[in-house]
C-alpha cells in the first residue's frame, strides 16, 4: 500500500485507508516523520508559573521535565541522568531548585547543569568541561500566547510560522480575557482504546454531534426550551500545515459571555456588563465572535483547542496502533470570579470530562470504528467527503474539510519519507 | 427503621442497598437515595482536597445533576452503556462515625469492576458518605468518591456511577 488516501476532486469523493489505524509500521513512521518532526503542545506556561516549578510531561514518547528555571526560562529538560539513565524527577510535580538523581546521588541545577556528585576525587577536574554530564535540554522550545511547544527537529521552522494564519483563532480563545488564560488542575489524563488520528477527527467533527451526543443535548433542552431553535451552524475553515478550525453558533451557555436559563439572573448582567467591555476593547464583531461562536482547532499533529462550553487543550499520543494517551486540560481566564468559575467548570465536567455526559460516547464510538478495523483486509476505506460537492471555500462547520485538511498533511509527511526511501533503494 | 434503633448493621444494609440497585441498573431508584440538597462528587485523581474553582472534578453533581446523570443512562442513546455493561460494586472496610448524631459518616474502600466487549475495567479507591434520617429512612447528603489511581488508564473514561 503506498496510496493511503483518494482524493477525488471531480468526483467529490475523499478516502482514507483504514490501515494507516492498525499497521505497526505505520506507528513507526509516523513517530519518525511526524512526531519527530512537527511542534507538539507540552503544556500551558502558567502551569509553572512560578521560579523552579516543574511538572512531569510525556511528549512524543519522551519522559520530560517542564521547568521554570531559576533563571526565568521555560526549559523542557529530558528526565533521565546523565550517568546511567535513571529517572531523575520521580514527583509529578513540583518545586524545586535542584534536581537529585537518587541511585547515585548526583544534582542538577533546575536548569539541568550538574552541580554535585558524591566521590569526585574518582573523577577528572575537567570531567563536565564540555557540559556533556549535564541534563539535556530539548533545543527548540517556543511559546505562542502561554502555549507552549517543543520540537525535537532542531531544523524545524519556527513556531510563529508552524501556526502561520492559526493563530487568528487562537487568539480568539485567547482574547476572551484581558488577563490571559491559566491552566486549572487537575489535567484529566485518561485514554481510549482506538487510533490517535480518530480523536483529531472526532474533535472537530461537527457531524456527529447530535447522533453521537443526543442525551447531552436531551439535557440543555430541557433546561433551555429556547435551544430548539439553535441549529450547529458555522463554517469549517482548512488552515495552514494542516491545522483546521470549525466554528459555528453556540447552542449553549459560554462562560464568556452568553448566558443560559440554569444560570442566575446575577451572571446574567454580569455576561452583559463581560459583553459590553469586550467589544470596548476589539470591536462589536468581534466581541460577538468571541463571545457568541464557538471554535474547535486543531493544531496538526496531535494538540485540540475546543472553545465551546468551556475551553479545553488536548494531547493525544498512541503507544500502538489501537491505543492512545489522553491529556486534558481546562483553560480559564485568569482571576476569573468564582461564579463564573463554576458556571464553566459544571460546562466542562458535563461535556468535555471523562465522567460526562459526553466524551464517553465519543470514547466509544472510536472504540467501536477501532474494533470493526479487523474487517480491512476486505473493507478498506474510511469516507471522508462530507461537503467536498460544495465547493472550495464555501464548506459548512458540519462538513469534513477540515479532517481532509489534516489528511493531506499526514499523506504528503508520510510521502515525502516513502519516496526518499524509494529514491535510495533505485541508487 | 426509626432514629433511636439505628443500628450499625443498618447504615452498612443500606450501603448495599445502594450498590446492589446501581449494579442491577434500576439507576431510578438512584437519585432517590439523595436528599434534596445531597451531592455526589469524584474530585480530580490525587488530589482528594481540591477547589472546584481551581481545579477539574471529574464529577461535582448537585441534586439536580446526579439525577440528570442517571437518566442519561438509561438512555440508549447513552451509547457508551448500551448494551449496559455488567458492574461489580464491592464496598469494603466499612466504618461508620457519630451513628447517635445528626449526621453520619461513613467511609468505606471500593472495588467496582466493569465488563463490556470482553474488557474488564476495575476502579478502586474510598466512598465517604454523609447520611442523614429523614422521616425514618436514612439518605445520602454527600458521597465522595476518591479514586485510588495514577489515571483513568487504561479505563479511559467513568460511564457508570461509581
Ligand atoms: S544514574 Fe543518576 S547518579 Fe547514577
Ligand atoms: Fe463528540
Amino acid at each position: 500500500m503506498d496510496q493511503f488516501i483518494r482524493d477525488n476532486v471531480e468526483k467529490s469523493e475523499f478516502l482514507v485507508n483504514r490501515s494507516v489505524f492498525t499497521d505497526r509500521e505505520m506507528l513507526a513512521r509516523e513517530r519518525a516523520e511526524i512526531f519527530n518532526k512537527c511542534w507538539l503542545f507540552i503544556g500551558h506556561d502558567t502551569e509553572i508559573a512560578e521560579l523552579g516549578d516543574y511538572k512531569r510531561k510525556k511528549v512524543g514518547g519522551r519522559n520530560l521535565l517542564f521547568v521554570r528555571s531559576q533563571d526565568g526560562e521555560i526549559r523542557a529538560l529530558f528526565n533521565t541522568c546523565p550517568h546511567r539513565g535513571a529517572l531523575i524527577a520521580r514527583e509529578n510535580e513540583g518545586n524545586s531548585r535542584v534536581f537529585r538523581c537518587f541511585y547515585h546521588a548526583w544534582s542538577f541545577k533546575n536548569d539541568g547543569e550538574l552541580v554535585g556528585m558524591p566521590g569526585k576525587d574518582g573523577f577528572p577536574e575537567d570531567f563536565n568541561a564540555e557540559g556533556t554530564k549535564n541534563m539535556k535540554a530539548v533545543k527548540r522550545v517556543e511559546n505562542y500566547r502561554g502555549f507552549v511547544f517543543v520540537n525535537f527537529d532542531e531544523d524545524a521552522i519556527s513556531l510563529d510560522e508552524y501556526l502561520g494564519n492559526a493563530k487568528e483563532y487562537i487568539d480568539l480563545v485567547v482574547d476572551q480575557s484581558e488577563y490571559g488564560l491559566e491552566a486549572q488542575g487537575g489535567v484529566q489524563e485518561y485514554s481510549v482504546r482506538a487510533n490517535w488520528k480518530l480523536l483529531a477527527e472526532n474533535s472537530v467533527d461537527l457531524y456527529h454531534g447530535m447522533p453521537t451526543h443526543k442525551t447531552y443535548f436531551d439535557i440543555k433542552q430541557a433546561q433551555d426550551p429556547e435551544l430548539k431553535n439553535v441549529k450547529l451552524e458555522g463554517e469549517g475553515v482548512e488552515l495552514d500545515n494542516g491545522h483546521a478550525v470549525i466554528e459555528y453558533i453556540a447552542p449553549w451557555g459560554r462562560p464568556v459571555a452568553q448566558w443560559t436559563p440554569i444560570w442566575d439572573d446575577e451572571l446574567k448582567q454580569d455576561m452583559e456588563r463581560m459583553k459590553v467591555k469586550l467589544a470596548d476593547r476589539y470591536g462589536e464583531e468581534r466581541a460577538d465572535r468571541i463571545a457568541n461562536y464557538n471554535r474547535n482547532i486543531v493544531i496538526f499533529p496531535n494538540l485540540v483547542i475546543n472553545d465551546i462550553m468551556a475551553v479545553t487543550a488536548r494531547t493525544f499520543y498512541p503507544t500502538s496502533p489501537g491505543y492512545m494517551e489522553v491529556s486534558g486540560y481546562s483553560l480559564a481566564p485568569k482571576g476569573e470570579e468564582e461564579t463564573h468559575r463554576m458556571a464553566r467548570n459544571d460546562n466542562f465536567l458535563e461535556f468535555l470530562g471523562p465522567g460526562g455526559f459526553a466524551t464517553p460516547d465519543d470514547n466509544e464510538a472510536l472504540e467501536l470504528c477501532q474494533e470493526a478495523y479487523n474487517n480491512n483486509e476486505e473493507v478498506e476505506w474510511n469516507d471522508i467527503s462530507k461537503g467536498m460537492v460544495r465547493g472550495a471555500g464555501n464548506a459548512m462547520a458540519t462538513d469534513e474539510v477540515q479532517m481532509r485538511n489534516f489528511w493531506r498533511q499526514y499523506n504528503a509527511r508520510i510521502q515525502e519519507s516513502l519516496n526518499k526511501e524509494k529514491e535510495v533503494a533505485q541508487r | 427503621m426509626t432514629v433511636t434503633t439505628l443500628t450499625r448493621q443498618d447504615v452498612v444494609d443500606f450501603l448495599y442497598t445502594e450498590a446492589k440497585i446501581l449494579d442491577e441498573w434500576r439507576l431510578m431508584e438512584w437519585p432517590a437515595l439523595f436528599t434534596d440538597d445531597g451531592t455526589y462528587t469524584v474530585p480530580p485523581l490525587g488530589d482528594p482536597e481540591a477547589d472546584p474553582t481551581k481545579s477539574l472534578f471529574i464529577s461535582h453533581d448537585n441534586r439536580a445533576r446526579l439525577q440528570e446523570r442517571a437518566e442519561r443512562l438509561l438512555k440508549k442513546e447513552a451509547h457508551v452503556e448500551y448494551p449496559h455493561s455488567t458492574t461489580v460494586h464491592n464496598y469494603n472496610n466499612i466504618l461508620v462515625s457519630n451513628l447517635d448524631s445528626d449526621v453520619i459518616t461513613v467511609e468505606c474502600n471500593f472495588t467496582i469492576h466493569r465488563t463490556k466487549r470482553e474488557v474488564m475495567d476495575t476502579f478502586i479507591g474510598k466512598h465517604t458518605y454523609e447520611l442523614v434520617l429523614q422521616n425514618g429512612e436514612l439518605k445520602i447528603k454527600s458521597k465522595k468518591v476518591v479514586l485510588h489511581l495514577d489515571s483513568l488508564r487504561p479505563h479511559g473514561k467513568i460511564s457508570l456511577i461509581l
